[in-house]
């Protein structure tokens, strides 16, 4: 193999698993060690830099760096990333205000955004600091988009959002409610200089099949009915729920029901459970509710009596992969049916568009959707930029933030006459060495075998009395210490000096997990098998060095496992092993990549 | 050394052997020596080999005397028995307690000053007796504990770290090992495990006395230009004249050998020592031939490794002195005392 090139910004980027995989590449391994050393304020404006919404992010999050986490590999669960964000979120100090000054004299450019969900609100963030004057047009009467109104309280208390929210709003974005934009054409008539089109996936997917028009007073979509509850339109439902899909959305729908008067819920899922789309930590909340989920029972129809909806008819199936086209396909062995009072859509959702006329210059691909570039945002038509679930279909919060980082950073350039691809500032890293004193690192190196925190829950009678009563109750002090030191601390790399070494074999005899050898080069598939321990995990690179000066073999790290324990570092008579801390560098709009000034 | 103890993590892909042990549980505590010790490489070679050979842990026994190689025992198997003894003494312990109790795996861990200075006669002896054990001696040409003075296995010439060079002619364990009749005589270096892990599996196994000699540099006091037994020095003048592998009983003979280049030797238990290249003229069962050519290949100047010489005749001090076939410990009190009476009798029988 080729040596390996730490230089570049990705390579040591994707050792710290957690940031690599989270789409607004937050500091993880820092933020939590912030919070280990009591930092709560500085966690959170770190974690700010990145995701703007460390509070709501902190309860809702998808957390794409969870599956991620290198202690999976190790020990089975990953760190309580996500919970450990609300904490910084929760302690900090509110009166500590570092989001930046906003110029009273504007740069003279006009933003419109459609919607006001976290999409439209990063683009803002980003873009308020420069000098814009943007302007928000939201259909309905409060901000946040799906965040407020799919996302019941019991979840995400309205505080948070409203604090996190107006950190933004408050820079002087203009937001105009109640305001459905009807015509793409008319607000391109508005001169703005560039217009975002943020409006999310809000459509509920339909279930077309025999009675849903007859008894359509009781089947409700589950997101349209999730902000029908919000707004306190809808304050109860019936007795005995179904709830069909086993989404994210299902797990809102079915707690929300408990909520309203449902006592006896099902959540009807076509697959089993390895499908399911859910976060498993959703479905274990709403089982703990006692939520029934009901595996393998596909919708037939529903049934009427008196006009009057009664049940629903499944079919019971069984799947398998077809040989030919390697697709999961259904048998079916029998139907049953299953009475109810009240039926929830939960299978999915929609972007629509009906609102852009077809002849603008917007081209339409055959989906119906936007054709948006997946760099620059931009639509077909200059100065148009399309971000969040209305790009290509629903993802999540997080997503939508990167996207409005990235969007952001297109019209800052779009607005100065930049170019959209080549003047894109690239990201960057920093790499300090870690090394306080002879056996003294500037973090905490030893392994903490202490097993994942478990969230506590407000006890089952008390959370249905109210809506709104927030179920998890955050980690307790102790929790968060236990949690803290479970981080392996990715980012503080293992670095190779070759030309150093002596070969001594010091590291590779006091690696805990067998990570390094040394040996005769080869190619990767061939390297992977010589290696003390199997090199079996193939989305984790190998690190090869360059030519040893004695022997002219090379060192190989096996970055799957490390733990970061530094020992290889500490037993190097000739520091080749160094123990050096990586930040990444992120670029916003406007700005050339730096590290966060957390500090 | 290190202020935090290894992480009790192991790779999930790395198996158990056949006791359902893992390579982990074959360690020590952690190491004190300085960081690159050449003694550490050795110490987890060992551990290696132990764990490979799937040796229950409380069938070990680890002896040594004094020295930084003398620390190294506390550093692999905790599990197993141990005694560090007396400077230089390490072989009459080691004498003593095969003597009472001959089931166990003896591994004496020694170095250059322990050995062949304080303890040179001590070496010598246990030689002689053919005590069955895995005698390693960890040997850096200097006394790293007292800041680096030459050992009496410094070679002429060699610099020291101030620069000035030894004049006293070495005292070379392999040669007195072959010349006083051990039965197994092999060297190793510590930067190549490749090649120190089947002498040291063929030397655990071996039946008798099995002397093994590491160029185990002293990375603090030893390893600088100058030196003769630095990682650089021991790289480019090291000759590997019998590399060996060893064949444990009842694992599949692979064909991966190449044909005609081998010679097998089997040992008292089945297992197999197999010699990968053997040069025409020496056969390394012989060993007026292996001190011959031992000899000639040092006087170019070439650090000689490989498995030297070997006796797999199988015979131990026990057989020279016909002992019970129950090792004394684990006689029953009556048998090893039969008490006065028969005492009496006995004396009785010299009036």
């Amino acid at each position: 193999m080729q040596p390996t090139d730490v230089g570049n910004p990705d390579y040591y980027h994707k050792v710290v698993d957690c940031q690599w995989g989270c789409p607004a590449h937050t500091n993880v391994p820092e933020y939590i060690r912030l919070i280990a050393n009591g930092r709560y304020t500085d966690s959170f404006w770190l974690n700010r830099s990145s995701n703007v919404f460390p509070g709501i992010l902190g309860r809702t999050c998808d957390r794409p760096c969870e599956p991620a986490c290198r202690r999976t590999r190790v020990d089975g669960k990953p760190v309580a990333i996500c919970r450990l964000k609300r904490v910084a979120a929760d302690l900090r100090d509110p009166t500590d205000n570092r989001l930046p000054e906003i110029p009273v004299v504007k740069n003279g450019k006009r933003i419109a955004l459609v919607g006001c969900g976290p999409a439209s609100l990063t683009v803002c963030n980003d873009l308020m600091p420069l000098g814009y004057e943007c302007t928000i047009f939201e259909a309905l009467p409060r901000s946040g988009g799906l965040m407020r109104t799919n996302i019941p309280a019991f979840r995400l208390p309205w505080e948070v959002l409203d604090e996190e929210i107006d950190m933004i709003l408050d820079m002087g974005v203009e937001v105009h409610y109640n305001t459905r934009i009807e015509s793409m054409e008319e607000l391109l008539e508005e001169g703005y200089d560039a217009i975002f089109v943020g409006t999310g996936a809000p459509k509920g997917k339909e279930l077309n099949i025999p009675g849903r028009q007859e008894a359509a007073d009781n089947i409700h979509i589950g997101i349209e009915w999730l902000e029908a509850v919000h707004f306190g339109h809808v304050d109860a439902i019936g007795e005995r729920v179904l709830v069909i899909g086993v989404g994210n959305t299902a797990m809102d729908c079915c707690r929300t029901s408990k909520r309203l008067g449902g006592t006896d819920i099902k959540v009807m899922a076509r697959k089993s459970r390895p499908y399911f789309k859910a976060s498993p930590w959703e479905l274990e909340d709403a089982e703990e509710e006692l939520v029934e989920i009901v595996e393998n029972y596909s919708p037939k129809r529903f049934v009427l009596e008196d006009g009057r909806l009664v049940g629903m008819e499944f079919e019971l199936v069984s799947w398998h992969k077809d040989e030919e086209s390697g697709r999961l396909k259904a048998t079916v062995h029998d139907t049953e049916f299953l009475p109810c009072d009240d039926v929830i859509l939960a299978i999915g959702q929609d972007n629509a568009f009906p609102w852009i006329e077809r002849d603008i210059g917007i081209e339409f691909n055959h989906w119906d959707m936007p054709e948006v570039d997946r760099t620059t945002f931009m639509t077909t038509r200059e100065g148009i930029f399309v971000g969040g679930d209305a790009a290509w279909g629903p993802e999540n919060i997080i997503w939508a933030v990167e996207h409005g980082h990235q969007a952001a950073i297109s019209i800052h350039n779009y607005c100065q006459g930049l170019s959209l691809t080549d003047d894109r500032p690239p990201q960057d890293h920093n790499l300090i060495s870690a090394k306080m004193g002879m056996h003294e690192w500037a973090y905490s190196n030893d392994y903490n075998p202490s097993p994942r925190q478990k969230m506590k829950h407000v006890e089952l009678v008390r959370r249905f009395e109210e809506l709104s009563i927030e179920v998890e109750m955050g980690f307790d002090p102790e929790q968060t210490a236990h949690e803290v030191e479970r981080c392996l601390n990715c980012d503080i790399q293992t670095h190779f000096e070759a030309k150093l070494c002596i070969e001594c074999d010091a590291c590779i005899d006091i690696c805990p997990v067998h990570c390094l050898t040394i040996t005769v080069n080869g190619d990767e598939e061939d390297l992977r098998t010589r290696l003390m321990a199997p090199a079996e995990n193939l989305t984790q690179d190998l690190m090869v060095s360059e030519g040893l000066p004695q022997t002219g073999r090379v060192m190989v790290k096996d970055e799957d496992l490390c733990v970061h324990c530094g020992l290889c570092a500490e037993r190097c008579p000739t520091a080749a092993w160094d123990m050096r801390k990586f930040e990444l560098m992120i670029p916003y709009a406007g700005q050339e990549a730096a590290c966060p000034t957390h500090v | 050394m290190t202020y935090i103890a290894k992480p009790a993590v192991r790779h999930p892909g790395l198996g158990a052997n056949d006791l359902g042990l893992h390579m982990r549980d074959y360690e020590g505590t952690i190491s004190t020596l300085c960081a690159g010790c050449g003694h550490d490489s050795v110490t987890a070679a060992i551990i290696q080999a132990f764990y490979e050979l799937s040796i229950p842990p409380h069938r070990i026994a680890k002896m040594s005397g004094i020295g930084c190689s003398a620390k190294t025992p506390a550093y692999f198997v905790n599990e197993a028995h141990g005694f560090n003894g007396v400077h230089g003494r390490m072989p009459a312990l080691a004498t003593g307690a095969n003597a009472a109790n001959k089931d166990l795996y003896y591994i004496g861990i020694s170095g250059d000053g322990d050995s062949l200075s304080i303890g040179l006669g001590q070496f010598c002896h246990a030689i002689r007796r053919n005590v069955n054990m895995l005698y390693v001696l960890e040997n850096n040409g200097v006394y790293g504990l007292t800041k680096g003075q030459f050992s009496a296995s410094a070679d002429v010439g060699s610099r020291s770290k101030r620069g000035v060079p030894n004049k006293s002619e070495p005292i070379d364990p392999v040669a007195l090992a072959l010349t006083l009749g051990a039965t197994f005589v092999a060297r190793g270096f510590s930067g190549d495990k490749q090649q120190l892990l089947p002498l040291l599996k063929a030397g655990l196994m071996h039946k008798g006395f099995a002397f093994l000699d590491v160029i185990s540099p002293c990375v603090t006091f030893n390893d600088h230009v100058g030196s003769t037994k630095s990682y650089l020095y021991t790289r480019h003048h090291g000759h590997e004249l019998v590399p060996v592998d060893f064949v444990p009983i009842r694992s599949e003979i692979s064909a991966s050998y190449e044909k005609g280049s081998r010679t097998s030797i089997t040992m008292h238990d089945g297992s197999m020592v197999r010699f990968r290249k053997v040069p025409e003229d020496y056969d390394p069962t012989d060993r007026l031939s292996a001190y011959e050519h031992y000899r000639s290949l040092q006087n170019r100047g070439e650090v000689v490794t490989g498995l030297l010489y070997l006796d797999p005749g199988g015979e131990d001090m026990h057989d020279d002195n016909a002992t019970t076939a129950t090792p004394l410990a684990e006689m029953a009190y009556e048998d090893l005392c039969p008490g006065s009476e028969q005492m009496d009798a006995l004396m009785e029988e010299f009036r």
